[in-house]
């Protein structure tokens, strides 16, 4: 048996996860990264990207937009902006999110705020990648 | 004595103001059900990058961020958050005066106060107070936004030495029908460092903890304040309820008060004209 450790998933809205988990790979500012139990503490800033997580229960893959991770005695916090598990993305939203944020690129207009249509694209992007993994 | 018609007229108007506050009442539930909800939702998520940032700050010495640093205290800015709207019992009343004692008993050479809210403002800027800025009416749609706003300004005006130290003075929800008024610093930033945590060594951070930091201390700072405004607006409707429902409760004395009068006047009346009848027989008799 795969020891575990505690994951909490915390957005503003609400606590996404509580669980024991094995294992948990997650989108940090240097790169992904995975813990397991005994892992050093450890605190991170994430990025847009898919969270993996491996519990006894199963495997389960969440989409956040990025934040802070905090590994420490055995507990794992997560607090990001927000976080959606595969099953819960809305496909479509992400899909007309993903086209305008591409058409606004596109478009090369005077006050395009570059930056944040960049954001906006990263994140449908991750949402759909989310989806669509197997 | 009163009349009978003008009795029964009171009556009515006690019977209609009671319906309004029994509406004001259920509606002032179902906010503070939402307020509540979206509150507690809210409260982990603060308390946990709290703790976040109490473990890095603990790492670190002085100076590693401006919103950390501490500064002698010349210039005091207290953030007063109040609602928008009246009839809630002495919500507003109550953390006004708090307001203005802790103003007056503040020994800064400069002070200042920013308001949230109109009830506050209409009080605070007919008393000798300095009043910085003031942020009205977003209270009764409160979005993520609002907070940002209102933390941006506050950073900036710490980071441009405007303000040496920002106190922070709201309503706390406790429950329904229980609110308490908190004094909160809310800069400098005092990092929660908690004793029994010992604190490992080698502990890893990417990137470097100061740049953990520079993105830390901003997103604490809002949600800092948007958990206030959470907070207050659920307090807000929380109180609202309750004087609603002693209003309504007075109403219905009122009433049994009045009903009692109207009955008594009316058999009073019905007496007289009894006696009258009586007293008129009798003189034909005789």
């Amino acid at each position: 048996m795969d020891k575990t450790y505690s994951l909490e998933i915390i957005t503003p809205i609400k606590v996404v996860y509580r669980e024991q988990v094995i294992h948990v790979k997650a989108p940090g500012a240097a790169g992904y990264f995975g813990v397991l139990h005994n892992h050093a503490p450890f605190l991170t800033a994430l990025k847009v990207g898919i969270i993996e997580v491996r519990a006894p229960s199963g495997l389960r893959l969440f989409a956040t937009s990025g934040g802070f991770c905090e590994v420490m005695e055995n507990q794992m916090r997560i607090l990001v902006e927000t976080c959606e598990a595969a099953e819960d993305i809305d496909v479509e939203r992400a899909r007309v999110s993903r086209d305008r944020a591409l058409a606004r690129l596109q478009e090369r207009a005077e006050n395009l705020d570059y930056s944040r249509a960049q954001a906006s694209l990263a994140r449908a992007l991750n949402r759909l990648e989310v989806v669509n993994r197997p | 004595m009163a009349t009978l018609r003008s009795i029964k007229r009171r009556i009515a108007s006690v019977r209609s103001t009671q319906q309004i506050t029994k509406a004001m009442k259920m509606v002032a539930a179902a906010k503070l059900r939402k307020a509540q909800n979206q509150l507690l939702s809210a409260r982990p998520y603060a308390h946990e990058l709290d703790g976040v940032l109490g473990h890095i700050a603990g790492t670190l010495r002085k100076g590693s961020h401006p919103l950390l640093e501490r500064r002698p205290v010349k210039r005091t800015l207290f953030v007063v958050v109040t609602s928008d709207r009246g009839l809630c019992g002495s919500f507003n009343a109550n953390i006004s005066r708090r307001a203005l004692q802790e103003y007056a008993a503040c020994a800064s050479q400069e002070k200042a106060v920013l308001v949230i809210g109109r009830k506050g403002y209409d009080y605070l800027r007919l008393r000798e107070v300095l009043i910085a800025a003031h942020h009205l009416d977003f209270m009764h749609q409160l979005q993520f936004a609002d907070a940002q706003r209102i933390a941006l300004q506050l950073q900036n005006g710490y980071i441009q030495k405007k303000y040496d130290r920002i106190l922070i003075i709201y309503n706390e929800f406790k429950t329904a029908v229980q609110q308490q008024i908190v004094v909160e610093q809310y800069l400098p930033i005092q990092p929660v460092v908690s004793p029994e945590v010992k604190f490992p060594v080698g502990f890893i951070f990417e990137p470097s903890p100061r740049r953990i930091l520079s993105q830390l201390c901003p997103l604490s700072l809002n949600v800092h304040i948007w958990r206030i405004l959470l907070e207050s607006s659920a307090s807000e409707h929380g109180a609202r309820m309750t004087a609603m429902e002693t209003a309504t409760e007075n109403a219905a004395d009122m009433i049994k008060e009045l009903v009692l009068y109207y009955n008594k006047a009316r058999q009073a009346a019905i007496t007289k004209e009894l006696n009258e009848i009586i007293g008129g027989s009798e003189a034909l008799h005789g």
